[in-house]
């Protein structure tokens, strides 16, 4: 079973509809009690970075997932919620995240002619092989709604980059934890096959 | 690299999909699933759905058909028309829109942008701007083209994206059904003027006019109805088509 974070921000129902096309059983969840249930566990969330750690934490949902991640089962934070997984962000004021991995969220700074938010279709160049990208074709184009982007300590961590008037991070993998800076649940066909490849994923920890 | 983005417009009236020229006289151009079904199965870009009747009905078919779209294709979906409250946004979102366009209301509840942004993110909130010529210059036009105001479209949309717009859509009126090409100055200007993407509407007849527009102009994307509802046109040809004339286009698989 897998579970989608519900904490009043994002668009849930792509996620679970993606997710449904898959055929796979999966539920969104509100309370974060109902964590330790599931086998893998989504993060999606679109809006500020601020915003939705002050609610995870007011709704008990930040220390449910550190405790979730510690288990070693997979989770994956989609687009704001793969930036929530880093130690910290500069979105409307320096916010802890959840620090799952290490590193920062900071504003996008493309050279000219790119315009923030970066909005459309953009390649992901995968730095190295990872079960979640099993299958899929090298630069091949994913749906990106962002004006923030991570910034990983670690190198190792760092699973597919995105040129945008200069290289950013646009996947990353830390043990259990992985997060993507695109859609996967918007960009079909490419997109199907990465959340697939989550659904087999069996991390080593 | 970041492609340019060819956008199918689906306008709603009547739970019916319609394409009028210059806003009015629009005719049915057929059933709104039927439509997202097969462009999903041709893997367009985004869709922009508009809710031309802007009335508390058709706002609930309007959520109807984005709840339907998401289940259907996994593609970004943008929706609109009428929209004047918060609560009409959240609705919209949890649909399974991923983004909302605001025109009107961008004009007469001046505040909405801006909590839609905070509430939402500014990349959710597209700010549409209707405009046409008039004696003294472009001016913006709101309730779908029934009424002009003495907005310049330039400075509009510099100050809706100081309250928290992440993309302009701007429609010429003048140019909107009538395939003779698309407004290229006004998009140039725009695109210039503006920090954020600009998606350029009204009047695309061909594929030669989606490409003076991404290749001309400094425009992110492109949004055309007529094109694909009248002729043997579709977004994969269109995808195509720019390609070979070097405009970076996506990668599908």
């Amino acid at each position: 079973m897998i579970a989608i974070v519900n904490y009043g921000v994002g668009n849930l129902a792509s996620v679970k509809n993606a997710l449904d096309r898959l055929d796979v059983e999966v539920e969104i969840i509100s309370s974060p009690d109902d964590l330790s249930k599931f086998q893998r566990v989504i993060l999606p969330g679109v809006g500020s970075f601020r915003l939705a750690m002050q609610t995870l934490h007011s709704l008990g949902w930040a220390q449910a997932l550190r405790a979730y991640a510690a288990t070693g089962r997979p989770l994956l934070g989609i687009c704001l919620g793969m930036q929530l997984l880093f130690d910290s962000g500069e979105e409307h004021g320096q916010t802890d995240g959840l620090g799952l991995i290490k590193g920062k969220v900071v504003r996008l700074t493309p050279a000219a002619p790119n315009k923030v938010p970066h909005v459309g279709w953009n390649n992901l160049v995968t730095q190295r092989d990872h079960p979640l990208f099993q299958g899929l074709k090298p630069n091949v184009d994913f749906y990106f709604v962002h004006s923030f982007h991570c910034v990983p300590a670690n190198a190792d961590d760092i699973l597919g980059i995105c040129d945008f008037g200069g290289e950013f991070v646009a996947a990353v993998a830390s043990r259990n934890i992985a997060g993507m800076q695109f859609h996967p649940e918007k960009s079909q066909p490419s997109g199907g096959k990465i959340l697939q490849n989550f659904v087999n994923w069996e991390p080593q920890c | 690299m970041l492609k340019k983005r060819v956008i199918p417009v689906l306008l709603l009236q009547h739970e019916r999909m319609v394409k009028g020229v210059q806003f009015a006289n629009y005719r049915d151009t057929g059933n709104p699933s039927t439509a997202v079904r097969i462009y999903s199965a041709q893997d367009a870009d985004e869709l922009v759905f508009l809710d031309i009747q802007a009335s508390s009905d058709s706002r609930r078919s309007l959520i109807e058909i984005v709840r339907q779209a998401a289940i259907e294709c996994y593609m970004p979906l943008a929706a609109g028309g009428g929209l004047q409250s918060i609560d009409e946004v959240r609705e919209l979102l949890l649909a399974g829109a991923d983004k909302v366009v605001v025109t009107t209301a961008a004009v007469t509840h001046p505040k909405l942008i801006a909590e839609i942004a905070e509430k939402f993110g500014n990349q959710c909130v597209v700010a549409g701007i209707d405009y046409r010529q008039s004696e003294a210059g472009p001016r913006v036009w709101i309730r779908c083209g029934q009424e002009e105001t003495k907005l310049d479209p330039i400075a509009h949309a510099q100050n809706l994206v100081t309250q928290g717009a992440g993309e302009i859509f701007i429609n010429c009126i003048d140019r909107d059904g009538t395939m003779q090409g698309y407004d290229l100055g006004m998009a140039e200007r725009m695109a210039a003027a503006v920090s954020v993407p600009v998606i350029v509407c009204g009047g695309a007849g061909n594929f030669s006019h989606l490409a003076d527009a991404l290749r001309g102009t400094s425009a992110s994307a492109v949004a055309c109805a007529s094109l694909f509802h009248f002729g043997d046109n579709n977004p994969i040809r269109a995808r195509s088509y720019l390609r070979n004339a070097g405009i970076p286009m996506r990668v599908l698989k």
